[in-house]
Order: C-alpha cells, then structure tokens, then sequence
C-alpha cells in the first residue's frame, strides 16, 4: 500500500516536472500548441479512463460530451454574451445531467451492447451539432469568443499552456485518488465481477451512473477550453471518429492508468504532426504504430512499460 | 483584350521571368508556399486535385525558373477536412516553417480555422473555401479564389426562371459545402421569384435516395437543385433516372469532373450545372480571354495525372497565379508588400475567372465568370 | 401513397440489404472471438476497388471478382496471423483497437496502391428498373438481397451441419475446452478471419454498382454494419439480416415521413430503445456473456 502510494505521489511530481519543464524545451509556438491540444485531450482521457479503465465500461460516443461543452461555451458566449466562466459552468451542468440520465438504461448494458448504445448516442449528439445550423453553424462550424478570466484573457500560447497544464494536473491527481478511494475500489469490484461486486453490498448502477458523470465532466471541460483556446470549432470534434480516437488513446496508453491516458493522449496527438510531412505514407505509418504497440504491449504502453521496469 | 494582355504578362512571369535573373536566382532564398489541403476523407474530392495542381504547377515553375529569380519551395500539410487540425497546420506554417504565403484550407471550415492565426500573425493568405463568409466582412489578410456558393447558386436560379421555374425542390448532402450551398438556395429563392417546395438531405455516403426523390416529385416542383459532391452525386443521379423522373435537374458545381458524368452514365444527360470555364476550356470562343489559360492548363494537368481536371484543380492554379503575380509586383516576399498588391490585383485571367481585387473585395470574381453547361452526349456542352 | 409507401420500402430494402452482407462479416469473426473488427468494412472496400481495377485493366468480372475476393481473403488471414494471433492474449478492448490500426493501415494502403476517386462498376443485368406498381427497384439490389440470404443460408449450413462450424462455435464458447477436445482454435480463428474477409468482399462486389467505391468507403459501411448487427443481436446470423433489412426500412421510412435530415439519427434512436428494451438485440443469445 505504501509502495502504491509513493508510486502515485512519483507519477505525480514527475508529470509536474515534465509539465514544468516542457515550455522550456520547446522551440516555438507551435510546438507549444500541440502541447495544449494533447493536454485538452489528456484531461478527456483521463475521465474516459475512469470508466473505461477503472469501471470496465466502454463508451464509443465521449466525443459527444468533448462537443457539447464546446458548442455550449461557444453558443452561450458568442450568442447570447454570457461570461465564459459561466457558460463553461452550464456546460458542465447540462452534460451532467444528460450524462445522468441516460447512465441508468444505457449502463445495464454490457460490452458491444454497451459500445453501440454509447456510439448511437455520440452520433445522435453529432447530426443534431451539424444539422441546427441556425444554432451552430453547421458542418462548416462556428467561431467561439475568447476565453476570459476575471476580466484577464490569455494572450497567447504560452499562458493557455500554463491554464491546462495546472487543470491537467489537478484532473490526474483527481482521478488517482478517486481511484483509491471506496468508490474506487468499489469501481474496481464491479469492474472484475458485478454480480460479485452486487453481492459484496456494492450498488453497481449507481456507481457506473457516477463513474459515467464523472467522465462527461471531464470531457465537457477539455471540450470548453478547447473552443475558447481554438476560437472555432465543427461539429467533427462530436462525431465518431473523435470517440475512437479518445478511445485508442485510453488504450494505448495503457486502461486503468492514470498516467498511461496522459501518454496515450500524448502520443496519438502528436504522431500525425510527426508524420505530416509523409503525406501518403501518413495514415500508413499511423495505422501501423498502432497495432504494432498494441500487439507488442498489449496491456497498453505506461502498465506494460511499468511491469518491464519492475521485472528488473 | 486588357484580359488576354495580362494573361500573357503573367505566362511571361511564370513562364520566363527568372531567366533574367539567373545568376541572382542561385542566391537568393526560396520562397516558401505553405498550403494545407484536405485530401483526406469526405472533402477530398476538393483538396486531392487542388494537391495535385500545387505539386505539378510548384515544380513546373521551378524548372522555368521560379518566380522573380526565386525557386518555390511547397510545404504541404494533408488534412481530412477537421478544422482542428487546418488550425494547427496554420500554427506550424507560420511559427514552424516561417513560410511567406499560405495557400489553402480546401473547406470553409478549415479557413474559418485558420483565419484567426493567419490575421494574428500577419501572413497573405488565399483561401480555396467556398463561402462567402471566408470574405465577408473583409478580413486583412485573407483572400480566396472561388466564386462565392452564393454566385453558383444564383446562376442556376436565373436558369430555372428561363424554364419558367416557380417551385424548386433542394436535395444536398449533409457536410459544409453542402450546407453552404443550400443555406444559399433558400435565401436566394425569393429574389429570383421561388418558392422552396422541398427540402430534403442524404447522409455522408448514403446508398440510397430514392425516398428524398419520391418526396420531392411528390411536392410538385419544376426543377431540382442538388448541392452535393463525390460518389453521393452519382447516386442521387441513378437514383434521379431510376424513378423515371423528368423534373429539369441541376447540380452545384461540386458536380462539375468528368468522373461524375463517366460514374452516372446515361442518367447525366441534361443536367445542367454551373461549371468554372476550365472545364469546358476547348469550348470557349477564341476571343474569350479564358480559353488559352484554361486550355494550357487542362492539358497540362491531363498529360500529368491522366484526368481531366476538376472545377477545384482551377482554384488551386489561381491561387499560384495570385501569388506569383502579387509577389512579382511586390518585389519580394515581404509579407506587407504582398498583401498590398494581392489587394491590388488587376484583370489577372485565371482558370477561374478574371480576378480584379479592391480593399472592399478580396474574392474578385463574379457570377458572371461561371458558365451553363448541360451534359449532352456524355460530355458538356456550353449553354453560356 | 401506396406507390409512395412501396418506393420507401424499396429503398429500405435496398440499403438494407447492403448492411446486412456487411452485418453478416461481423458475426462471423465475432462468433469465434468476441472480436468486433473494426476493418470489416475495408474487407468490403478491398472486394469493390480490386474489382473495379481489375476490370479497368481490362479482366471480364467473372475473373476480376473471384480474384478480388481473393486478395481480401489474404489480407484477412494476413489481418488474423500477423496482428490478432499475436495478441491473444490482449483484453477484447486492446483487440478491438489492434482492428482500429488496422482499418487505418488498409485504407492508407488503398489510396496508395489505388487512388482517393471514386469508382464504379457496371450492374451485372442492366439498369433497367422494375416496376411494381410504381415504385421502382433496381435489378442489382436483388443481386445484393440474394447474396445475403444465400450466405446466411450457407452460414446456418456451416454453423449447424458441419464439424468446423461446430468446432468455431466450440471455440467462441470455450477456447480451453475446445482445445481439450482436440480443435486447433489457432486454425479456427484464421479461418473465420479469411470467411469473414471473403463475405464482406463479395459484399463490396455486389454493392459497388449501387453505393460506388473508394478508399473509404469502408468507413460507414462497416459502422452501418455493425449497428445492424448489434440490432439484430450480436453473433446470430438471421439477425445480421433482419437487423440490416429493419436498418435500412426505418432509414428510408424515417427519411420519407419524418426527415431526411435526421434519419440516421431517427435509426439510432430506434437502436437505443431496442437495446434498452431487448439488451442483447432482436435474435441475440440470452445466454451470459462476459467482455
């Protein structure tokens, strides 16, 4: 128990660190842009990561909940002139209460039941994104008001990066202890058995409906940042490729590791500017990463890569 | 003939402007085109041809000596129409690659993206996105090659009243060009003395739209207007001919390749679509200021890629010609100095039109640079 | 509005038929492995385009398609041997995103090899429409209605009648037992990779004179695929059918009495009430399941 949480409080300070450091090392804005894009969808990750990793409940339509923060923080500042701190509060509170109520019917489901009732549910969100386009400007999308902050507005890459460095700090080392917690571990029972986990007095629906929030809420918060910081957004952020490709990330990096969401998002951001200049070669070389890390590591990178470390 | 003199004053520039500068060629950096194009996914009906055009004409410069002595050096990001990842590209263009022109953003979404870094960080820009609000209000920095959706459209409502239109049907696909162009069509209607009588949608790859033209045949109307792209056009058209349906049909000039017309065979004859003159190039009367620019090009890209070029593989052409003849007025790449004479832009003919560019319009083109064609004989025929 | 109401179900019929073939794919593969294989729907993409090449470079169709099936079987048990056998181990989920990168790699091999433009194929008896009592149908979507009764009446013969389909089922169920009783699970899973392959190509041939081809056109066609199969009920082949077949009517109905803008949402609501009220789809096992 204590190595676990000194193994906790390490990741914590070393994702601090490389956070820290990180502005430092790179060159440009640009660079720095990536870094606040993979950190957007670290924090959606880390939230998907509590219920795909830690409950064992896939969920192929989070993009959707990424989509309404952002057209919400969009539609209510740019139309309607609300502080974006505001908007951004009523995003949170609009997604946790669809989140709520669809958890219960939809969470009775299991595995691919569960992925295509989730999947329907993202696409649903996205055709109604794409199609109210006196709402939201349709396919083409809308342009979102700056991000304001008691009357300061970051001015550029550099300040935006320091914003979602610190609230992807704080998303992780909420999410770690979450995981520790009862309902952490009350998560993790039902994750290996519900039927045991009912037996144990656990109260299955209403921990899924609560790991199911809690990870909208996270999504509807990277989702908001992200049209403020981008300044525009389409509806494809919603729609199902993005859920994929959240996701992948999750996977890849490794389920029911905190960190290993961190650096799937990382990774997965990344890559397609790494390989932006091999035009054809691009999705190729994508696609084959892919499965190469997953047939090699098939626990995903960070717990593979963690038992390969502790072997020694 | 002011046309034809400045079409050939800008062949000239492409074509031999450097050799007078040969020596000075060898020394002087290159000049860096960032271009970011969707040729990926839905939308690359738009950006793989625009791609093609950049590489083809790029290298074909360089070879006759770059422009004003200097060699182009292209830098290309591929994007599958996501706005996030157009704006992202824009980052890396101009923090990145420092590049002193960017052409691009295939989709009006991926423009909107770009605009706001673009206009930030003060580079000139020409947009191969369709819609008027890429334009509209005017933006420093940003300029574009295709006529506005809202001229394609009008073109084809001021054929239907010829027919003697009253009630039109509108079918489109459901991504931004389609929308756009849609958007268009009902807002347009009442001008031009229509009513909109239908109003239906396919999805993205849909494999069947017989019930939106049962529906539409049912409303009563006198002609059709489909807004859409791709292989979802051919089936509209199948679908068009399976019903049986005589209704007078037009499609948006998303349509506008010869694939479209091989991929419906039969059921293409008699539609009729608003096409840039590129595409009928052969067909244009010789004094047309237009025909020996488009022809040199449609031939150019046919000997290269072994198809005819689309509507699109033009706006890519104009946009290097925009470029090649701002920065040659400019004289260098400063990045002001071009963006002034992108402004001042004069009676450059291109594939698409004659641009004429002011402070208050950075389009340049109008309506009346699109041409009517009907498919007639599985090949267009130039109505006007 | 009887002639109205019959164009809706034609049409129904025709999509319908189309994401049955493509249900019909997935079930195979998932029966041996609870895998659900997100490049199903390049399996289609690689029967169209080879097809469609082939026949460009001059082959009749009665060659250019057995070959083109063919090529997508190799790439099926290439798929099974060289990504999936490799991870056996792996969870369901990590298994699920080796096919994701797979999809990826297919259709970035595709543009490739082949080109981004789309493409068709000419129908194999005519374009002339039948009618019947003024709706209309076109020739090829029988083409397509009869491929997918054919390969479910096959696929009840194989699962039922024969001892492989015995031995897959055994396998799906159990692969230590069946290992015990002497099944070589490993050939197993590659032969329902190469069956599976070999339907969806024969699948991306029928429907190409329809729906066209491109790179990727496997895309919706694999995720109209799948919710007709979970709508049906995972692993049943019947129910890949009828879930295509009732996929499809509720698009093209919802398309022509309620919006044609929202009919694909219309379909996935009905999907959503469906799984709420009959969690494992229409003719899927009662029997428990763990993922």
């Amino acid at each position: 128990m204590i190595r676990r949480r000194e193994a906790r409080r390490g990741g914590l300070g070393a994702l601090a660190a490389v956070l820290l450091v990180l502005p430092f090392v790179l060159p440009n804005t640009y660079y720095l842009n990536v870094a606040i894009l993979a950190g957007l969808n670290a924090i959606a990750c880390i939230g998907l990561n509590l219920l795909i990793g830690y409950a064992g409940q896939i969920s192929l339509g989070h993009a959707a909940f990424f989509g309404i923060g952002a057209y919400v923080s969009a539609i209510l500042t740019a139309g309607q002139g609300w502080p974006p701190v505001l908007a951004l509060l009523a995003a949170l509170v609009l997604n946790g209460a669809l989140a709520f109520a669809v958890a219960r019917p939809i969470l009775r489901l299991r595995g691919h039941y569960l992925a295509m009732a989730t999947l329907g549910l993202g696409i649903i969100v996205a055709i109604v994104l794409a199609q109210e386009v006196r709402l939201t400007g349709g396919p083409d999308g809308m342009p979102v008001p700056p991000l304001v902050l008691l009357g300061w507005s970051p001015p550029g890459e550099a300040a935006w990066y320091g914003i979602v460095a610190v609230l992807l700090w704080i998303a992780a080392w909420l999410s770690l202890n979450l995981a520790r917690s009862p309902i952490g571990r009350a998560l993790a029972a039902l994750n290996a058995s519900e039927i045991a986990a009912a037996t144990a007095g656990v109260d299955v629906a209403r921990h899924k409906s609560l790991v199911f929030v809690l990870s909208a809420l996270y999504a509807s918060l990277a989702g908001s940042l992200f049209a403020h910081y981008a300044g525009f957004i389409t509806p494809a952020k919603a729609g199902f490729l993005q859920s994929v490709e959240l996701v992948t990330m999750v996977v890849l990096g490794g389920m029911a590791s905190t960190f290993g969401a961190v650096v799937g998002a990382a990774i997965l951001t990344a890559l397609p500017q790494i390989f932006a200049t091999f035009h054809e070669y691009e999705t190729i070389a994508l696609g084959a990463i892919l499965m190469g890390i997953m047939i090699f590591l098939p626990r995903g990178l960070v717990p593979s890569l963690a038992r390969l470390a502790g072997r020694r | 003939m002011l046309g034809l003199k400045n079409f050939l004053a800008a062949s000239a520039l492409l074509a031999a402007g450097a050799l007078a500068f040969a020596g000075a060629a060898v020394a002087q950096a290159p000049i860096k085109l960032g271009a970011v194009l969707a040729t990926q996914g839905g939308p690359s009906f738009l950006g793989d041809p625009e791609a093609k055009v950049l590489k083809l004409y790029v290298d074909k410069m360089n070879a006759e000596g770059g422009i004003a002595g200097r060699k182009i050096e292209l830098v290309l990001y591929e994007t599958n129409g996501a706005a996030a990842d157009a704006a992202t590209f824009a980052k890396r263009l101009i923090a990145q690659d420092n590049v002193d022109f960017i052409i691009g953003g295939s989709t009006t979404g991926e423009t909107m993206a770009m605009v706001p870094e673009i206009e930030r960080a003060g580079v000139p820009f020409v947009s191969l996105g369709g819609a008027s609000v890429i334009v509209e209000p005017v933006k420093k920095w940003v300029f574009k090659v295709p006529q506005t959706d809202r001229a394609a459209v009008e073109k084809v409502y001021i054929d239907m009243k010829q027919r003697a239109a009253k009630k039109v049907g509108l079918l489109a696909g459901s991504g931004g060009f389609d929308k756009s162009c849609t958007d268009n069509a009902r807002a347009l209607a009442k001008t031009h003395g229509l009513t909109v009588a239908a109003d239906e949608t396919h999805g993205a790859q849909d494999t069947d739209m017989t019930p939106q033209w049962t529906k539409i045949k049912n409303a009563g109307v006198d002609a059709v207007l489909y807004c859409g792209f791709g292989a979802s056009s051919v089936v509209v058209t199948k679908n068009y001919a399976q019903l049986g349906l005589k209704i007078p049909f037009y499609h948006n000039h998303g349509s506008a390749s010869t694939r479209w017309i091989q991929g419906s065979g039969a059921a293409a004859e008699g539609v009729r679509l608003p096409a840039e003159p590129v595409l009928v190039a052969r067909q244009l009367p010789d004094r047309d200021p237009q025909k020996a620019a488009g022809v040199a090009f449609g031939d150019a890209y046919k000997a290269k890629y072994n198809e005819e070029p689309s509507t699109f593989a033009g706006y890519a052409y104009d946009a290097l010609l925009l470029m090649a003849d701002a920065i040659k007025r400019a004289g260098g790449t400063d990045k002001a100095k071009v963006r002034d004479a992108l402004e001042t832009t004069k009676g450059l003919v291109g594939a698409t039109g004659i641009f004429t560019m002011t402070a208050a319009d950075h389009s340049g083109v109008d309506v009346k640079s699109f041409r009517m064609v009907e498919v007639k004989n599985g090949a267009w025929r130039v109505l006007y | 509005m009887l002639e109205t109401f019959l164009q809706f179900l034609f049409s129904g019929i025709t999509a319908g038929a189309i994401y049955a073939l493509v249900a019909l794919g997935f079930t195979l593969i998932y029966n041996a492995s609870h895998v659900i294989n997100f490049a199903q729907g390049e399996f289609v993409m690689i029967g169209g385009m080879a097809t469609v090449f082939l026949a460009d470079a001059g082959w009749p169709i009665w060659a250019a398609a057995p070959l083109a099936v063919l090529l997508a079987v190799a790439v099926g048990v290439a798929l099974e041997r060289l990504a999936i056998a490799p991870a056996r181990e792996a969870s369901t989920v990590s298994l699920i995103v080796i096919t994701i990168g797979a999809s990826i790699l297919l259709r970035g091999l595709a543009q490739l090899v082949w080109d981004r433009n789309f493409h068709t194929l000419a129908p194999f008896s005519g374009e002339e429409p039948i009618r019947v009592l003024g709706a209309s149908i076109l020739p090829q979507s029988l083409w397509v209605l009869g491929g997918s009764l054919l390969a479910v009446l096959a696929l009840g013969w194989f699962f039922g009648r024969t001892l492989l389909g015995k031995a897959v089922i055994a396998t799906a169920h159990n692969r230590l037992a069946a290992e015990l009783m002497g099944i070589e699970t490993r050939h197993v899973m590659t032969l329902c990779f190469a069956l599976s392959a070999l339907l969806g190509a024969l699948g991306g041939v029928l429907i190409t004179p329809i729906t066209l081809t491109s790179y990727d056109a496997g895309v919706m066609l694999g995720l109209k695929g799948f919710s007709a199969a979970i709508l049906g009920g995972m692993g049943s082949a019947t129910g890949a059918v009828v879930g295509g077949l009732l996929l499809g009517v509720v698009e093209a109905m919802g398309a022509g009495f309620l919006s044609s803008a929202y009919k694909d949402a219309i379909a996935f609501v009905l999907i959503l009430v469906v799984l709420v009220a009959v969690p494992r789809g229409l003719m899927g096992a009662r029997g428990a399941e763990r993922v």
